[in-house]
């Protein structure tokens, strides 16, 4: 198990130097620094005088793979991508290239608010699908089992827009039991967090209870289930008990993964309820064309994506007797 | 006379296809009482497994569903219970074991806690009492160490010990009705032999009746006392194992005897049933055997026969045996004339050597550790030498993972060997580049044992067939490729108009046919065949042997047959090789290796064949 | 004078690949088997039909000519040089057949069929009064849904979008097919080092969060190509070609971060052929490994893509939209759902509420996402007997 993990950190090493390489041939090579400053200053008419020292302060007037002018290790060490990739390592983002400010401590101060919401967005979420795709499944060939499928088709063909704007809508203007949008420090931010949360879970169950359901049924017309049945078991126990544990192999593979990225946040939710999270704070960065700060975002979405791929393949031993991590 | 445990009486179980409603069982009557086996024997769609599935009233809804009948547990009727009623006597009255014991376990819960779950569910019982007599019932299915293998779970277990786990569970409720459904289907001859007897010895000791559901007679003639032969969802046939076996009465029953390979019908072309099963959605209107049947008389196809007590305690479905029927012009024979006359074969097997392997090995890597480092092997192919001469069938015999299909694809250069030789007419290919390969490639062919994964269904029969000449024969023209493609088609007997068909249209055993004409068409020296027969129906399998018996006799191709089933290996083989663990452990010519086994193993092997006698 | 942009290609391919498949159908094989079983299927057969309108709406959309510039006096222009002078405005079909529809504005919002303006105004009598009422239309009734804003008819708007929809949803997966095939059935078939190095690919790019990466890119090359709206000089290549679509590099885009998906699914997939024994047979004839992919693996895959294509149709419209809510899908003068939501959620706010943008581009995106749904089921259910689920 320790040897596994090892492996699978060491093996992220080239998986984060290779998004790092992508984002740098993104971001300094397609578009080179000139173009930045060029947008960030704005003005038309800039001089190139400007733009260097622009440059200079950002530490973007440097070759980006291998700087010619310096000798031995300098070659490297002395370029963007060595000077801006390296830092990362150890999480230090430095700063935006707008208002120069620290993105270590934004995304430290940003990511809570997040997770206030995707938190509990995810554990109902999970929750709910569950419940009803074994609602369906257990009644599945029934007629509420053909009308919840067809209920889920239509629900997951209305885009997350419209549940946003309905629910925004229907629940805070019309009805005004939340505020439509907005966030508040600590035991205040209740109020605001309820409404992205309802909206959130009803926009991802047509996809969801489809896919549990799916999952269950398939369960469902295995030997085993047969064996169980045999016994005498009812159906809830065999559903319940036998066909649900075996479930949650194929629910963990989709599920666990998306656990570290609660913090991230989502950017239309947070767009469109003003919660100052990572999310809106990633799109105010897009807005602005702070590369810096997009770039850092990458970087934390790679790190958190590899950390899910790990936190996936160590949950499956706790489901799964016959997985072992060698 | 006992009052039978499980009387059913007219069971008819439908299922809703596409194509209309299927007739899976259709007025199946039968019982069985305390302590007796009684079987259902027959071939693959045939019903056997349907009749156990609505016994134990688990038939797969909405699907299919019970349209008449009873099915009385000492004398009630269940199948129109409740399902809280039904569901105590399932696990509790009638149990059942399956044909996978792979897949039949439940992968996440402990061996233990999937038999104290029935245990608990039918009895009164606290969970140590549970636990108490689950590791009892451990104990006497024979497994090792019942007190830590109440904590394994399924993976840790081979597929006999699963078996006996699941016998385990099946019974540790002491029910009145044990079903096994093809419970040995899956397993190696030696396990079968050991499950089979198991089931036997509690069976006696628990006073259980059993009903046995196979389509292997050998077995049913070792294993049950009574025995019922199904064909198209009906019983055709039914009495009592001896009595069935020393006078078969309906022709079905003679046929599919006749056709099981076996020492005495070597030299001889097995007898087969010509056509295939109908589906279930359309069977014939009179007798669902008629079309196939070769003493079939006029008035067969018009009315069903039913199934009359002809004898004492031997049943038959069949208007040979009514004297009604058989005194009216009806009973005209209609003259078939298909059948040649039967013709015998003469060994024409020459000593010279036409491939010689010496000391093959083969071996797969085992990786460990931080960096995967290789830290040792598991050698699936150690050392194996064979020689076949030209002309005749060897036979590579052993049990599943001894290493003998490896061995047939490293022949073929398939696989790559780790070591040995392999010397074909006196040249060594064993290290030859792919390129020099190709002229050998024509020589040696292989066919499979699957018949539904060995053809592309992406690919029309001639394409498939004409494949190897694209490759290995550059120089022949369309023209020429379409010639040979539909000679080698009438070789195995298939029609030239199914050439532009695909596949998915054919039955079993017209693939096969189909992939022994792919190998023949390059005009091979040498073929590999790999379980060839292994999937197919026993009447199916008989075909296919007479068709590549008659090969091997007409164009003089040696054989190395790969299998596992020793009827088939005494039947068609000249010589033997028995393969344990990646070695060969005794080889020899047939009747020799039949007659007196020298090693250890191969006398295991050969005590644990079911047989006729 | 004919103009073709890049995304026109696409849907031209796809209606060239709606006929092939139609032909396909007809010879004995397995697309036939399952278009038996799609054609059992009554609300598949229906959300078929309504798929091919979008389709042939789309079609019309994207056959598209500038006219020639007229002078007062209805003479042809010519540039100092000679030639030709064509309008900036490369009109299709379907704008030419609309007509009415695209050039009757409003001055601003109307409701569906109104015959006088949402918002009052100060209108002066022929009296010389002046009075505060909704002022008449200039069309009156003939705004099914409304007019939006700046007086637009929200009916052409939405039907302008479907256009959009289309060459996402099917483009983004035409542009990966190939690369996903080819990477997926490689790294399946042949294992090893070039098993690694495409696994490598597909977890880097798939590690990247995909808004992000849609985000780099649409910023670097987005910004530079074609954004709707008028055709300037640079924009022309060979004289009839537009290349750099903005909505191109939007499908090139998404197509690289829904790549890994089906290459996955492919490797997966050969992996498993590649040990069948119609493989091993071919290899046994000495087949070469290249025409092993192109005649066992690759046609045996292609239920696979076809699956895809369907199933993923739905998702990548969605996302459209919700790419251009957020700026960074289609430019801003391209018809899209996504620009129309983003507009009218403003307007929800006003009082009383202006709901018929809206409500056209739910109306218009539901009737294309719902029948792709179902249509996407009916082909997985027929095409892949495994996946189907009683």
């Amino acid at each position: 198990m320790l040897a596994y993990i090892i492996r699978r950190v060491l093996y992220a090493f080239p998986i984060i130097m290779g998004v790092n390489l992508l984002t740098t041939v993104l971001f300094f090579y397609v578009n080179t620094p000139d173009d930045m400053a060029r947008k960030i200053l704005g003005e038309k008419n800039i001089t190139q005088e400007a733009i260097e020292n622009w440059k200079r302060d950002r530490g973007y007037d440097l070759p980006v793979f291998i700087n010619t002018e310096e000798k031995g290790l300098a070659m490297i060490t002395q370029t963007i991508f060595f000077q801006k990739s390296l830092p990362l390592l150890w999480f230090d983002f430095g700063r935006s290239d707008r208002n120069n400010i620290d993105i270590g401590r934004e995304i430290q101060k940003r990511m809570w608010p997040s997770l206030s919401i995707s938190l509990p967005m995810f554990i109902i979420g999970i929750m709910a699908n569950l419940t009803f795709a074994m609602l369906i499944a257990f009644y599945r060939g029934t007629y509420l089992d053909i009308w919840g499928v067809v209920l889920c088709v239509i629900m997951m063909s209305i885009s997350t827009l419209f549940y946003i704007i309905g629910g925004q809508y229907l629940l805070g203007k019309v009805l005004k039991l939340f505020p439509i949008s907005g966030y508040d420090t600590g035991i205040y931010s209740i109020k605001f967090i309820i409404l992205p949360v309802i909206i959130g879970v009803i926009s991802t169950m047509g996809v969801g209870i489809r896919f549990y359901r799916t999952v269950f049924l398939e369960e469902i017309n295995k030997d085993y289930i047969r064996t169980a049945s045999a016994k005498g078991l009812s159906e809830t126990r065999v559903l319940f008990k036998h066909a649900l544990k075996n479930a949650m192999i194929p629910v963990l593979t989709n599920v666990v993964v998306s656990i570290p990225f609660l913090f991230y946040g989502s950017l239309i939710m947070e767009a469109f309820f003003a919660i100052p999270g990572l999310g809106s704070f990633t799109i105010d960065a897009i807005q602005a064309q702070d590369f810096a700060i997009v770039r850092s975002m990458v970087y934390l979405g790679s790190i958190l994506y590899i950390v899910g791929l790990i936190l996936t393949d160590i949950s499956y031993t706790l489901v799964d007797p016959r997985i072992r991590l060698e | 006379m006992p009052e039978p445990v499980i009387e059913v009486r007219d069971l008819r179980t439908y299922f809703r296809t596409p194509g209309g409603i299927a007739r899976a069982v259709d007025g199946v009557s039968f019982s069985i009482n305390e302590g007796e086996t009684f079987s259902l024997v027959g071939e693959s769609g045939c019903g056997k497994s349907v009749t156990a599935l609505s016994v134990i009233q688990l038939v797969p809804v909405p699907a299919g569903f019970i349209a008449g009948g009873e099915v009385l547990l000492r004398g009630r009727d269940i199948v129109h219970l409740s399902e809280l009623e039904k569901r105590r006597i399932r696990g509790n009255k009638i149990s059942m074991i399956f044909q996978e014991p792979m897949t039949s376990l439940n992968p996440v819960f402990t061996i233990g806690n999937q038999i104290i779950e029935t245990i608990r569910l039918h009895q009164k019982k606290s969970t140590r009492e549970a636990k108490t007599i689950a590791i009892e019932m451990l104990r006497r299915v024979g497994l090792p160490e019942p007190e830590s293998m109440y904590y394994e779970y399924p993976h840790r277990l081979s597929g006999g010990q699963r078996q006996r786990v699941m016998i385990a569970i099946a019974l540790a409720c002491r029910p009145d009705l044990l079903i096994a459904d093809e419970p040995t289907t899956a397993l190696d001859v030696t396990i079968q032999k050991q499950i089979l007897s198991l089931i036997r010895d509690l069976k006696r000791e628990m006073r259980t009746a059993v009903l046995l559901i196979t389509h292997n007679l050998a077995l049913v003639y070792r294993n049950a006392e009574r025995v019922g032969v199904m064909y198209a969802g009906k019983i055709v046939e039914m009495a009592p194992t001896r009595i069935l076996f020393r006078n078969p009465m309906h022709p079905y029953t003679v046929k599919l005897m006749h056709s099981i390979p076996g020492m005495d019908k070597r030299g001889k072309p097995l007898d087969t049933i010509k056509g295939t099963v109908p589906p279930a959605t359309m069977f014939p209107e009179g007798c669902r055997f008629s079309g196939r049947c070769p003493v079939e008389m006029e008035g067969c196809s018009r009315a069903e026969p039913p199934l009359i007590e002809y004898e004492r305690d031997h049943l038959v479905a069949c208007h040979l045996y009514d004297r009604g029927f058989m005194d009216r012009p009806v009973s005209r024979p209609i003259t078939t004339g298909g059948e040649s006359a039967p013709m015998r074969w003469t060994p024409s097997v020459k000593e010279e050597i036409l491939l010689e392997v010496k000391g093959l090995r083969c071996y797969y890597p085992i990786r460990k550790g931080l960096f995967k480092r290789i830290v040792g092997y598991v050698k699936a192919v150690d050392g194996v030498d064979l020689t076949i001469k030209k002309g005749s069938i060897l036979a590579l015999v052993g049990e599943s993972g001894c290493g003998k299909t490896t061995t047939g694809k490293a022949i073929l250069r398939l696989i790559e060997p780790k070591g040995g030789r392999i010397v074909f007419k006196g040249r060594d290919i064993t290290s030859l580049s792919e390129g020099e390969l190709k002229p050998y490639r024509a020589c040696m062919q292989i066919i499979f044992q699957d018949p539904y994964s060995s053809l592309n269904p992406r690919m029309m029969v001639g394409e498939i067939i004409e494949e190897g000449l694209k490759t290995l024969r550059p120089e022949m023209d369309r023209k020429e490729r379409q010639e040979k493609v539909l000679s080698v088609m009438e070789r195995v007997g298939l029609s030239g108009d199914m050439l532009k068909r695909y596949p998915h249209e054919f039955s079993g055993g017209q693939r096969q046919r189909i992939g022994i004409a792919r190998a023949l068409a390059v005009d091979p020296e040498f073929i590999v065949c790999d379980e060839a027969v292994s999937a197919l129906d026993v009447s199916v399998q008989a075909q296919i042997l007479n068709l590549l018996k008659s090969i091997q006799k007409d164009s003089g191709i040696s054989f190395l047959f790969i299998t596992h089933d020793l009827s088939v290996v005494e039947y068609i083989a000249d010589e033997v090789c028995v393969m344990y663990k990646g070695k060969i452990v005794e080889r020899g010519g047939v009747e020799k290796i039949f007659s007196s086994p020298e090693d250890e193993y191969t006398r295991t092997l050969l005590e644990a064949v079911p047989r006729i006698d | 004078m004919p103009v073709v942009l890049s995304t026109d290609l696409i849907v031209y391919f796809l209606v060239l690949l709606i006929i092939y498949c139609a032909f396909a159908v007809r010879k004995e094989g397995y697309l036939s088997i399952a278009w038996h079983q799609i054609r059992t299927n009554k609300l598949a057969m229906v959300s078929m039909f309504i798929l091919f309108l979008y389709i042939g709406v789309a079609l019309l959309d994207s056959i598209r000519w500038r006219d020639v510039v007229l002078d007062s006096e209805g003479r042809v222009m010519h540039k100092e040089d000679g030639s030709v002078i064509y309008s900036p405005q490369a009109l299709s079909l379907l704008d030419r057949l609309l007509h009415d529809m695209r050039v009757n504005t409003e001055k601003t919002f109307s409701a569906p069929l109104a015959t006088h303006l949402y918002v009052k105004e100060t209108i002066e009598l022929p009296d010389g009064t002046r009075i505060r009422d909704y002022p008449p239309l200039k069309y009156p009734g003939t705004h099914l849904l409304g007019t939006d804003k700046v007086g637009n008819d929200v009916l052409f708007s939405a039907i302008k979008g479907i256009r959009t929809g289309i060459v996402i949803g099917t483009g983004t997966t035409i542009i990966i097919i190939p690369f996903a095939i080819l990477f997926g059935v490689l790294a399946g078939f042949y294992g090893g080092v070039v098993d690694d190095i495409i696994q490598y690919i597909y977890t880097t790019l798939s590690s990247i969060p995909s808004v992000l990466l849609i985000v780099a890119f649409m910023l670097i090359f987005g910004e530079r190509g074609y954004q709707g709206g008028l055709i300037t000089e640079e924009d022309i290549f060979f004289k009839i070609f537009v290349p750099n679509d903005r909505l191109f590099w939007l499908c090139v885009i998404m197509g690289i971060t829904s790549w890994t998906d089906l290459c996955r699914l492919l490797r997966g997939e050969t992996l498993k052929l590649r040990e069948m024994d119609y493989v091993q047979a071919a290899r046994a004839f000495g087949v070469s490994s290249l025409r092993i992919i192109y005649r066992h693996i690759v046609p045996n895959v292609m239920h696979i893509v076809l699956i895809t294509f369907v199933l993923q149709f739905s998702g990548l419209v969605l996302a459209e939209a919700i790419l251009s809510y957020i700026g960074i899908g289609v430019g801003p003068e391209m018809g899209s759902w996504g620009n129309m939501i983003n507009t009218a959620r403003l307007e929800l706010s006003r009082e009383p509420i202006v709901w018929w943008n809206l409500f056209a581009a739910f109306i218009f995106m539901f009737g294309l996402v719902l029948p792709a749904n179902i249509f996407g089921d009916a082909v997985r259910d027929a095409l892949d007997p495994r996946l189907r689920v009683r």
